[in-house]
């Protein structure tokens, strides 16, 4: 093929599937998708989704940068791995969804107060404190995440749910205090915000 | 010597006072009586579940992994890596076949765990206790183990997700896996081979973001184990497990259902017909508590 041609086909290659495939876990995988529907057809909370996967590569594949990073929908996924394990194509669509999820978090463009966006920063922040999950700060942190009025309702509602789970001893109140911890606290941030570094270091500007 | 040793990730959830802290006494128990040793990974951290992607994209979510099987290479070397968390398991195998697949990821997740001094080679097989049982200890051994059978108990097996997919047990199908059922029949119980919801998902940690549309799909999986007749339900999974558990309250209120069904791993359905106590069998950590295998283990 000519230089031409070939920068002609570069030309009309959608640069926002250039910038998955260089930025989005497992985003080289994009391409391969046939639109066959099964992933939207398989995922338990489908109808919930603004864009379904397979509309999601589509829209990819259209350039429609904008619409697929400030939306929801890879949000919906509860990592059931159905559309994975159905997929003719063999897409690790599960992952290429996270992967879609992080790049628009990174880029600041998921949508405000989307629970789960902020579930995941709350919960990743709880596990890099002690390099292991408070259960118990978790679910607080959930309940107060938007204020102290709204906190005190969230758990005064779920209050029997606690009682339960203190009665059967798989929820501590002394963790608040004393929580379970890795001994190697301070190797295991530095390993990990040395990955967080060559992570961002390793993002293509697409701009 | 035990006759089988393994490097055993335990999780989170696990530690005393943790959701599945049950789960781990009842699994401590089995594996006695099965002649299993669980070598804990020292110093293991949390592997990130299918929920710190969101905070700690990629590389960052596949180095916890690598940590931790770096760690059982130093430590436990040349012992199988084992889980009994669905989450843990699929996160730690992921990450292997990540690192393994792709050079890059390989070099960069050595690069971080090298501020620490620790070195990850990615030689160890990371397996799901199921497949130990399944495949390593049979289902005919667990039979002959068994000395309080759990006759006239029907129970639903519930698989959920990630104790089948992506990886799958003992290669089994994704739609109908039946080593949850044999394990039941093992026990002397009767299993339900065609319940509808075996591998329906709960919502997994959406249960806690988008309680609603999480509590939809859980009132299905008990709905299906009840109209199958089911005294309960039985699962692998911590979070399949709690999800099914604790939100019956909830459920109840808000579709006016009257549900109250024991939701048991199989680890206390194995230690309560190996003839162990309640206690060991960690009944006293049921929210919904199992009467039927309460009387059978204190008969």
């Amino acid at each position: 093929m000519s230089d031409l041609n070939t920068a002609m086909i570069e030309k009309y290659r959608s640069s926002f599937l250039k910038e998955v495939e260089a930025n989005v876990e497992e985003g080289e995988w994009v391409k391969m998708c046939m639109q066959c529907g099964v992933c939207s057809g398989s995922c338990p909370l489908g109808k919930h989704w603004e864009h379904p996967p397979q509309e999601i590569f589509m829209m990819i594949r259209a350039g429609k940068r904008e619409d697929v990073l400030s939306s929801d929908a890879m949000w919906m996924c509860t990592s059931c791995y159905n559309c994975i394990a159905r997929c003719p194509r063999g897409l690790p669509i599960t992952h290429i969804m996270h992967g879609l999820a992080v790049y628009s978090k990174r880029l600041g463009l998921t949508p405000k107060k989307q629970p789960t966006a902020e579930f995941s920063q709350i919960f990743w922040d709880n596990l890099m404190k002690k390099g292991r999950v408070n259960e118990l700060k978790l679910g607080l942190s959930i309940y107060f995440k938007d204020g102290f009025g709204q906190g005190v309702k969230n758990a005064m509602a779920n209050r029997k749910l606690g009682q339960n789970m203190m009665k059967a001893k798989r929820m501590n109140a002394m963790e608040m205090f004393s929580g379970h911890r890795i001994k190697d606290l301070t190797g295991f941030q530095k390993i990990i915000n040395k990955a967080q570094e060559i992570e961002t270091g390793n993002i293509k500007d697409f701009k | 010597m035990a006759k089988i040793e393994l490097s055993f990730y335990p999780g989170c959830s696990s530690q005393k006072g943790a959701t599945s802290s049950n789960y781990l006494v009842s699994a401590q128990t089995m594996c006695e009586e099965l002649d299993i040793r669980l070598n804990e990974i020292p110093d293991w951290n949390c592997c990130g579940a299918s929920i710190g992607y969101g905070g700690g994209g990629e590389l960052p979510r596949l180095t916890l992994s690598a940590r931790n099987i770096a760690l059982s290479e130093e430590h436990n070397a040349g012992q199988e890596i084992v889980a009994t968390c669905a989450a843990c398991w699929l996160s730690t195998r992921e990450a292997k076949e990540r690192l393994h697949e792709d050079e890059r990821m390989f070099k960069d997740a050595n690069a971080a765990l090298a501020e620490a001094g620790l070195k990850y080679k990615g030689e160890s097989n990371v397996r799901h206790m199921v497949e130990v049982l399944v495949e390593d200890i049979g289902f005919d051994t667990i039979k002959s183990k068994v000395k309080k059978p759990l006759e006239g108990l029907k129970i639903a097996g519930y698989v959920g997700c990630q104790t089948n997919r992506p990886f799958g047990i003992a290669g089994e199908s994704f739609e109908n896996p039946q080593y949850l059922d044999r394990l039941i029949e093992s026990v002397g119980a009767e299993s339900i081979p065609g319940y509808e919801k075996k591998v329906q998902c709960c919502g997994g940690a959406l249960a806690f973001s988008e309680p609603e549309k999480s509590q939809e799909m859980i009132k299905g999986i008990i709905e299906a184990a009840y109209d199958n007749g089911a005294d309960m339900i039985v699962t692998p999974c911590p979070l399949c497990q709690a999800n099914v558990e604790i939100y019956q309250d909830n459920i109840n209120e808000t579709y006016g259902t009257k549900f109250s069904i024991p939701v048991v791993y199989y680890s206390t359905l194995m230690s309560v017909a190996f003839g162990r106590s309640a206690k060991e069998a960690a009944l006293d950590g049921q929210v919904i508590p199992a009467k039927q295998l309460q009387e059978i283990a204190d008969k």
